[in-house]
């Protein structure tokens, strides 16, 4: 048959009507988003950008890290920006006092606990606010642990890691549905472990990486870029990103292809395109070594 | 299917749809990432069948695993129909309107009771019962399938018993239902499209069609020949006769991935010539008279791929290619200049906008949109059209668009071609792991710690027989050869029924046990399908050879 599609076929999917409009107030200033839009949403909306940690567009809020507060007229408690809907009416404060205070504890009680010089963002967000995690007496209360290398995929830095829950959302619920990982321990016990603290291999694990790239701080790490860094030749001003497809199965799942010095030192996903939401599987995130004949 | 070479469905369908039936599939392990969209259709309320000879790890996410013997499933899905038929939960409007051969098919189908099933499929068909009824009764529901329905003899027949299926329920050609064939190679799909296929010029046009061969022949300049060529599994019979001696090889490892691999070699090595162009000296290319390097399609070269979802997507350079390998399109290029035909130096946007001045399909796809929009679904006929998220819509409408009506098929049980005997008693059946890809040319490199190795793996009930234990090396031998390799003990086989990969044919050549009886109508072979012998050799030393693990996680099945 050479008969083929008109496009007569091509229908859209239900349920996309616009959503109804929410009107609201951001610092003095009037914004307009569709219902089910976030507080997040709303300060970007109105051009107010937000300091955030635990969230990601790719992933459902856990409210983990509180740095996104901000402070709602008639709320007797900051609300955090990234999980709580805007509702019509609300007046919303992004810059108060408060807010201010409250983000640069948060930044100061982090960067007491962990290293945070290899997350850019909140060195930025913490000179904005003069957050100084000294002013708490000595850094002691790190994990002080050797960096975990078992692998030649990804290394595991506990000292750097904030207790987001990013990673064991993206190997849960929100993409991989692996669940290799979870939080154990409480207080300055708390870490994110395997089961009984197995080995990964030993573990459910099966090394997409999607925890590696949701994480802020670099406590999860490709190994390609632990090693770059450790050899100090890791320099991502002169590294390119250019989107193609993941050259396995047929799913078509878009690349990000970091280069430095004409060779591949990273792959990730950009997580606005729908195949992926930046999410991989080991093959399309580790498995291009065989360009450069590996 | 119904006049289109591609799946009917988007991945988002899946995260709406109600009921999946995943069909002699994997997707866990083999499509990963089309899996995290399924989970989404889980997550939102959708039930799973997962219909599998082998209890695999996307079946642990279903609501029923229907474990059927190894090429049963038309009896199967020749019973859910009638099971359909019989309890009227077929859309009769649908039948009437949009379909023919419905008398025939009810008919057919008749013989397929529930006990006669369970008998053929090992079922049981209570579970038969209940998949007729979830997938029939539900709103949206898609039937999904890998190479667990198409690496069989009867492969074509097997695709047009699902079909039936999705005719008789009308779950085809609306938002969230439909049939999915999920494609294994990243550009399987736009290959097809561009008419790598022995009958069909770009966009599917019919190489028989004296009107579509003109379309092609004035903007080629050259004339078309107007009989269908030969696929690959014709290719190899007719190097066995004598008639093929020359064969250029573009990307593909035959010398690894052919069913009865022995013979395949043989019969490439005794080739007058042979041209091979790949990014690796394969065992094919080491078999070669002349290699052309190739730079890597993704990563080195300009381009596009297209998805199991019709989707066309931009590939880029992002690194140079190494030496003296060069793109594609220029060895192409320079080898037509060597034979006196001056192509020029097109570039692979000058390519793209040809052929989609000769495919209806992707007409409205300029090389613009498929930057800004992040690829489109064929098909797109002009630059007004969006794309199309699935096919087969003029299915529902009062006229069928001016189309005939799409007919039912009659389609029979045919088990295995090579049955069981005394002397190869049990069943192997192949597939995918994970972390490793075909012949392992690519994934090879990948320092995997997952990674078993090529096992074979057996039953708790097999292994207790015949004395295997977990590690142990054994030997395998099938009717065409035998190879040694270790042993691995999943929980998730049925008695009688063994499993492998094919990644590591250095390490194992598991081509040489398979059987290369082949579907004259889909040119596969029935790599899923042949019958073995096993004999344990000896317990393995602790650190010798890949480790073995009783779990059933580590392999996957059907491509």
């Amino acid at each position: 048959m050479t008969t083929i599609d008109s496009g007569r076929s091509t229908g859209p999917g239900p349920g996309e009507a616009a959503g109804t409009p929410v009107a609201l107030t951001v610092d003095g200033r009037p914004v307009e988003v569709t219902d089910g839009a976030t507080v997040l949403d709303a300060c970007t909306a109105a051009g107010v950008e937000t300091p955030t940690l635990c969230w990601a567009a790719n992933l459902t809020p856990v409210n983990a890290c509180r740095l996104c507060v901000v402070e709602q007229e008639g709320s007797r408690t900051l609300v955090p920006a990234c999980s709580r809907l805007a509702e019509e009416g609300m007046v919303l404060h992004t810059d108060s006092e408060r807010v201010r205070h409250s983000r640069k504890m948060v930044l100061e009680f982090l960067g007491s606990a962990s290293e945070l010089d290899q997350a850019p963002d909140l060195a930025r967000w913490s000179a904005h606010y003069g957050a100084d995690p000294g002013r708490y007496g000595p850094a002691g209360a790190t994990m002080d642990e050797e960096v975990r290398v078992q692998d030649d995929l990804y290394i595991r830095d506990y000292d750097r890691c904030v207790l987001c829950y990013k990673c064991v959302e993206a190997c849960g619920d929100d993409a991989q549905h692996t669940y290799a990982i979870t939080m154990s321990g409480r207080g300055f016990g708390a870490r994110i472990s395997t089961e009984f603290d197995v080995t990964l291999p030993e573990s459910a694990c099966v090394y997409c990486g999607n925890c590696v790239a949701v994480c802020p701080t670099n406590a999860l790490q490709f190994k390609t870029e632990f090693d770059l860094r450790e050899a100090g030749s890791w320099r991502p001003d002169d590294q390119t990103v250019t989107r193609t497809v993941c050259s396995y199965c047929g799913v078509g799942c878009n690349l990000e292809l970091h280069v430095q010095d004409e060779t591949i030192v990273k792959v990730t996903s950009p997580d606005d395109h729908d195949v992926t939401s930046g999410h991989l599987c080991i093959k399309g995130r580790f498995g291009w070594g065989y360009v450069h004949g590996r | 299917m119904f006049g289109a070479g591609g799946g009917t469905s988007s991945y988002r369908e899946i995260e709406e749809t109600d009921v999946i039936v995943l069909w002699g599939s994997n997707a866990r392990e083999a499509h990963p990432i089309f899996f995290h969209h399924l989970m989404k259709g889980l997550d939102n309320g959708a039930r799973m069948y997962c219909i599998d000879p082998r209890r695999t790890s996307s079946s642990r996410f279903a609501d029923a695993w229907l474990g059927l013997d190894v090429g049963t499933d038309i009896a199967l899905a020749n019973a859910v129909g009638r099971e359909i038929i019989a309890n009227d939960w077929h859309d009769r409007a649908f039948i009437d309107r949009a379909t023919t051969g419905f008398d025939h098919y009810r008919a057919a189908v008749e013989p397929y009771t529930l006990d006669r099933a369970a008998a053929i499929t090992g079922v049981p068909g209570e579970a038969i019962a209940e998949l007729a009824r979830a997938y029939a009764t539900a709103e949206q529901a898609q039937i999904l399938w890998t190479l667990g329905i198409t690496e069989h003899h009867n492969a074509v027949d097997n695709v047009l018993a699902l079909c039936n299926l999705a005719l008789l329920t009308g779950h085809i050609g609306r938002w969230g239902s439909g049939l999915v064939p999920l494609r294994g190679q990243n550009n399987v799909q736009g290959g097809g499209d561009m008419g790598a296929l022995p009958n069909k010029l770009p966009g599917f046009a019919d190489i028989v069609d004296a009107e579509a061969r003109a379309r092609f022949e004035a903007v080629w300049e050259a004339p078309v020949p107007p009989e269908p060529g030969l696929h690959l599994t014709l290719m190899f019979e007719a190097m066995e006769r004598g008639d093929l001696r020359a064969v250029y090889c573009i990307g593909e490892n035959p010398a690894d991935s052919e069913a009865d691999v022995t013979n395949a070699r043989k019969l490439l090595a005794d080739l007058e010539l042979l041209i091979v162009q790949d990014i690796f000296l394969t065992r094919t290319a080491e078999l070669a008279d002349v290699v052309f390097p190739a730079s890597v399609a993704w990563a080195e070269s300009d381009g596009t791929v297209t998805s199991s979802e019709r989707r066309v997507q931009r590939v880029r350079a992002a690194v140079p290619p190494p030496g003296e390998a060069r793109d594609d399109i220029d060895i192409i290029g320079e080898l037509a200049r060597r034979l006196d035909y001056d192509w020029g130096k097109p570039s692979p946007q000058d390519l793209w906008d040809e052929l989609r001045s000769l495919s209806p399909l992707h007409r409205g796809m300029s090389w613009e949109r498929l930057e800004a929009e992040g690829g489109l679904q064929w098909p797109c006929p002009d630059e007004d059209h969006p794309g199309s998220p699935f096919l087969h819509g003029w299915l529902w409408e009062p006229d069928l668009g001016g189309r005939q009506p799409a007919p039912f098929s009659v389609v029979e049980h045919a088990g295995p071609i090579e049955e069981l005997s005394d002397e190869f008693p049990l069943r192997l059946t192949t597939g995918r792991a994970l972390d490793s890809y075909n012949t392992g040319v690519q994934s090879g490199s990948l320092e995997s710690p997952i990674r078993s190795g090529d096992t074979i793996d057996v039953s708790e009930a097999d292994a207790a027989r015949l004395g295997i234990t977990a590690g142990m090396r054994v030997r395998v031998t099938s009717p065409r050869g035998s190879v040694e390799m270790p042993a691995r003990i999943d929980p998730g086989l049925p008695e009688g029924l063994t499993f492998t990969t094919f990644h590591f044919p250095e390490l194992v050549d598991v081509n040489q046990l398979t059987n290369d009886a082949w579907d004259k109508r889909s040119g596969t072979s029935e790599f899923k399908a042949a019958s073995i012998r096993i004999e344990p050799l000896a317990a393995a030393s602790p650190g010798s050879g890949p480790a073995a693990v009783v779990d059933g996680s580590g392999a996957g099945a059907g491509g």
